[in-house]
């Protein structure tokens, strides 16, 4: 996926002159390709995040589009600030793209797992929030940021996913993606949690064709008129993140029904993570497991 | 105060002119009519900014976004009545909206807003952001190719900030010679005298080793101030540069001069009318 990422921004980039990228102080060889093709458009300014955001801002005031990329939690708690006043004040096209999201660090520790990053994204004005589920969209995503108005935080997740969203044609901004239609039940979800739901939905589907899958590659703006329309012709919605249940899509989910769709609220169930500090380590796969965000976990849920 | 700063605060103690007493009249009447503002960082700033719009940057008030203007940032928002002051002289808005800070509806608030205040590069408020923005505006124009010039204005308290000095390593880096900071260095921060609050001397060493080309002045005379600018313009360096200008907190309000707790008030008593009512009568 980052991959996917990376190489949509230089191959942009060889065509949109506007177009910048900044890193902070990433693997070496990360986008060399850009750095030689394009020297005068690449920036690698080592450990200085916030100032790299203040640099991206002014960047974007005189009208380049900066595309800037270093570890998810370095961008979303370190910047907080510089992102809040310096990019989403002004809302300015800067493209913030975190490495990491989610569980991916989870050898790393509680430093880099940026499992906060959509509350603390989502708590800002004017910021777009994507958290593509495979390298399809990713690619795509990118595409549509190039003439996108306004700030976006892009949350990578980890490499090599199953492409899950090339045969739908339908990755745009802002909008929702039915995997699957439901009928009785229905998964939402975003990020590669939508890998996990589509494989419980499918396990589900099995025996009978109930279980649809609802992927919000967007959580910020929410698809609000999708999700609440097919919440009312189901029996059962599991909202799926890979993130803090607080503040993210499933806090924003049941916010706008705590407004429109009171009535509906007794049918939603969540599974994500606990708001507390991870003290495990491992990879993300185990600790998907041990925060039970498995398929089997997810379709027992949903059968229950 | 250590020997450098005896002797530069004696020199500090110079006369101002007509001009300078009459923008410092301009902040006076604001603040006596919103009731609070920050009196000495916006005192210590006349002569920078008077000097900046007065003889040295191009700019359009009819045409604020004018494209080759030069960019200033006055990243100690909190400094915003002399910047406020002196683009309503220069006609970006009336010297009447002066009148109108801090009140609900005002287009002037306690910090400056970019898409509010015609003439303000970037909103500003929280110390640290202004250095890294103009990196960012310096790098855009040489990557265009513009000639325009960047000013950042900093305060001495600022400069606490780390952001401060990773985007100074940055600008030196790019060797953004088309970047100009300006340190309203006039000693004192919010809760007292920054030399007991966070030394951030030696200033000239620190931005000397950050690779800056350093220059110190008086901050509040017009013909050094004006002669280092002109310099900015004239000399190549291949490097960012500083000029630190000492200045006095509350220059020009002799009640005011070099008391912390004329830093900011919310409120003033009636003896603080009475003393700003006869400095604009002296003025006349």
């Amino acid at each position: 996926m980052r991959e996917a990422c990376l190489n949509t921004i230089y191959k942009l980039a060889k065509k949109n002159k506007k177009i910048i990228f900044i890193g902070s102080d990433l693997g070496p060889g990360v986008m060399d390709n850009f750095k030689n093709e394009i020297p005068k458009r690449f920036f690698m300014e080592g450990v200085s995040e916030q100032s790299i955001i203040g640099i991206a801002s002014g960047l974007a005031k005189e009208g380049f589009i900066p595309y800037v990329n270093t570890i998810a939690t370095f961008l979303t708690r370190r910047c907080f600030e510089q992102i809040v006043i310096d990019i989403c004040l002004h809302n300015l096209p800067v493209r913030l793209i975190g490495n990491g999201g989610g569980l991916v660090y989870a050898p790393l520790g509680p430093t880099h797992m940026a499992i906060d990053d959509l509350a603390i994204m989502r708590s800002i004005p004017n910021i777009k929030i994507i958290v593509p589920c495979d390298a399809y969209e990713m690619k795509k995503t990118i595409q549509n940021t190039v003439n996108y108005k306004g700030p976006i935080y892009i949350r990578l997740a980890k490499g090599g996913e199953k492409i899950i969203s090339n045969n739908k044609n339908l990755v745009q901004i802002q909008k929702s993606n039915f995997f699957i239609k439901p009928k009785k039940y229905l998964f939402i979800s975003t990020g590669i949690a939508s890998q996990i739901a589509l494989e419980a939905a499918k396990y589900i589907n099995k025996k009978k064709q109930l279980c649809g899958v609802l992927h919000l590659g967007t959580i910020k703006p929410l698809d609000y008129k999708t999700v609440r329309s097919i919440i009312k012709k189901v029996k059962k919605v599991i909202i799926v993140e890979e993130a803090f249940k607080d503040g993210g899509l499933g806090t924003s989910i049941l916010e706008s029904m705590s407004e429109n769709l009171k009535s509906h609220l007794y049918k939603i169930y969540r599974i994500g993570l606990q708001n507390k500090f991870i003290s495990n380590y491992g990879d993300q796969d185990i600790l998907l497991r041990h925060n039970k965000i498995t398929i089997k976990n997810l379709s027992k849920m949903m059968l229950k | 105060m250590n020997s450098l700063n005896k002797y530069f605060y004696k020199s500090l103690k110079i006369s101002l002119d007509k001009r300078s007493k009459y923008l410092r009249g301009l902040i006076v009447k604001t603040l006596l009519s919103s009731g609070r503002g920050h009196v000495g960082s916006s005192m210590s700033l006349v002569e920078i900014l008077r000097v900046l719009y007065d003889h040295i940057i191009t700019f359009d008030p009819k045409k604020p976004k004018l494209k080759n203007r030069d960019r200033v940032i006055l990243s100690k928002g909190h400094g915003c009545l002399a910047l406020y002051a002196i683009l309503a002289d220069k006609g970006f808005f009336s010297k009447k909206e002066l009148l109108s800070f801090c009140k609900f509806n005002s287009n002037l608030g306690g910090h400056p807003e970019s898409f509010k205040v015609k003439g303000v590069e970037t909103s500003t408020g929280s110390l640290g952001h202004g250095l890294a923005i103009g990196v960012g505006m310096a790098i855009a124009a040489k990557i265009k190719n513009e000639k325009h010039k960047i000013f950042i204005v900093l305060g001495d308290g600022e400069i606490n900030e780390g952001s401060i000095w990773e985007a100074a390593l940055s600008a030196s880096k790019h060797k953004l010679d088309n970047l100009k900071v300006l340190l309203d260095y006039n000693k004192i921060q919010s809760y007292g005298f920054v030399r007991d609050i966070l030394n951030i001397e030696p200033l000239k060493k620190k931005w000397s080793s950050f690779g800056f080309d350093v220059s110190e002045i008086n901050g509040h005379n017009i013909h050094q101030i004006k002669k280092n600018l002109n310099n900015f313009f004239k000399k190549k360096r291949k490097k960012p540069s500083i000029t630190i200008c000492h200045t006095i907190k509350g220059k020009g309000l002799a009640f005011a001069e070099n008391n912390p707790s004329w830093h900011y008030r919310s409120s003033f008593k009636n003896n603080d009318i009475i003393k700003m009512q006869k400095y604009l009568n002296n003025i006349g």
